[in-house]
């Protein structure tokens, strides 16, 4: 790999930077892989890294049907944080945001990890002791968490609108300084990168057709390129899950919902954490070039159209007002909007489906981005090892037939509610 | 935002409504033998296509009924099929 350092900046300024080779690509399609991953975004590309760098399997191939990351890792609003209530949950993300740590170096690629910190607000005495709570949780579990009081919250980020006057009083916040933001785009490109440099076969715009199945199980992939025969397939394509499931035969507990995120036009620095809003749901932070970055809920029904409503926009514009006056003529630039698969409960589906060989990584809603390095090293060794890898068994496919959901948010088997 | 068409009201806003979500599982009440497949694939299992869904939707800010109707989810138009609510 043409190693990144400022020496190799400098020796290739000699040569008018023309002589940079590609990354990733260029290789032809074999017709047999060890594994065939389905999805080249960061989940996908994470796992053919890791599959390569821990486990030694390289004879990997990747297959994105458009661009690498130009899914839901592009669509996301990059916030990274490990501030979860349940064991299988806090675990999982804290494991990913300790990767987050050291991700950079250890892909030489600069993802941006910023860990501004991440402030998730309460706006009543209820909700400060559920925070506290959580925070004692976190803490236990040797994840970082504070409670913030008002004017420590005031101090910290001194454009909010703290004063009683509000609509929705703020009363406190769990903090989580190790939480922030990344660059998607660089997370996908940089596992890319390292993937292939390993011996991973990367190959865009190279769509699934369907599956080859004997008897239950799966011995092969038809792409838009032609057959590939996989001992073991890897299927990491968020939203559209369920669609490749049938292609199996394969029912898979989730629904597919858009998200909608979008982006105001670059300001000076202005918001210095990730912050959650919680009187309704939304969330707001600010790129490196200045914009900030917006979401909130799912729109209220499910589908696959990417593209959302005006009155969520609105929704989420009004409620970041009600804390950020200061921003209320700050004009939004562009919306977009991503298919999230929602499981049932909530919480993220991984590992071995009905289908013998044939993995999922799915069900990740919302939460996907934050758990991209994680989601790659524990679907490797889940593969690697041909059982699940201890931080992912609690998600199984199978647990809502055992009865071990994982319900974060308490609210039952009803996607749109997650 | 969608106009959803409520039977009984006409085209409405969509924030007069309540989803329901998927309407084709059905509880397999009643059935002789205790099968607990069939109540899994009732509350957990579903098709979540690309196309044609139907679906239930509460007009809680309006007629308070409640409706079947079918949507594609690639395009989010209403598609008046025999199994919609009349």
């Amino acid at each position: 790999m043409q190693r990144y350092s400022l020496l190799s900046l400098a020796r290739h300024a000699l040569h008018d930077h023309r002589d940079w080779r590609r990354n990733f690509g260029g290789r032809p399609l074999k017709s047999a892989y060890d594994v065939v991953i389905v999805g080249g975004g960061g989940h996908g590309l994470a796992t053919a890294y890791y599959l390569a760098k821990n486990h030694g399997i390289n004879n990997v191939a990747v297959v994105e049907k458009s661009w690498l990351g130009g899914g839901n890792t592009a669509r996301n609003t990059t916030m990274i944080r490990s501030d979860y209530l349940t064991k299988a949950n806090a675990e999982y993300k804290e494991f990913a945001l300790k990767l987050w740590e050291n991700l950079s170096a250890e892909l030489n690629f600069n993802v941006m990890f910023s860990q501004r910190g991440y402030i998730d607000l309460a706006h009543s005495d209820g909700q400060m002791e559920n925070f506290t709570w959580r925070a004692n949780t976190m803490r236990h579990r040797g994840i970082d968490a504070e409670i913030l009081n008002v004017d420590q919250l005031a101090r910290l980020l001194p454009e909010i609108d703290v004063s009683p006057a509000t609509r929705y009083p703020i009363h406190g916040a769990l903090y989580q300084s190790r939480g922030g933001t990344a660059r998607h785009d660089a997370v996908a490109w940089g596992y890319a990168r390292a993937a292939h440099d390993l011996g991973v076969d990367i190959f865009e715009h190279c769509g699934v057709d369907g599956f080859k199945i004997d008897g239950h199980r799966v011995t092969g992939v038809n792409t838009s390129q032609g057959h590939v025969s996989a001992d073991t397939v890897v299927v990491s394509v968020a939203g559209h899950s369920s669609l490749l499931a049938a292609k199996a035969g394969i029912k898979l507990p989730l629904e597919s919902f858009p998200v909608q995120a979008f982006i105001s036009e670059p300001l000076k620095p202005v918001i210095n954490t990730v912050i959650n809003f919680n009187m309704g749901l939304a969330y707001i932070n600010q790129t490196d070039k200045g914009e900030l970055v917006m979401g909130g809920g799912l729109e209220p029904r499910n589908g696959y159209l990417p593209r959302g409503g005006f009155d969520r926009i609105e929704d989420v514009v009004s409620r970041i007002i009600t804390i950020f006056p200061s921003l209320s003529r700050v004009r939004l630039m562009r919306t977009w909007a991503g298919i999230a698969d929602i499981p049932m409960d909530g919480s993220p589906l991984l590992g071995e489906s009905v289908v013998k060989n044939m993995l999922f990584n799915c069900g990740w809603g919302y939460a996907g981005f934050k758990a991209t390095p994680a989601a790659g090293w524990t679907m490797a060794a889940t593969v690697a090892d041909g059982k699940p890898h201890p931080l992912a068994a609690p998600f199984s496919l199978s647990r809502f037939h055992d009865g071990y959901s994982h319900d974060e948010g308490g609210v039952g088997p009803t996607p749109s509610l997650h | 935002m969608l106009l959803i068409p409520c039977p009984w009201c006409g085209e409405r806003h969509e924030s007069e409504f309540t989803y329901g979500g998927d309407a084709s599982p059905v509880a397999p009440v009643g059935e002789q033998e205790h099968k607990t497949s069939k109540w899994y694939a009732y509350v957990y299992e579903r098709d979540n296509p690309a196309g044609l869904l139907h679906e239930l939707w509460h007009h809680s800010f309006g007629c308070g009924r409640w409706i079947r109707l079918a949507r594609d989810t690639r395009t989010n138009a209403f598609i008046n099929d025999e199994e919609s609510t009349p």
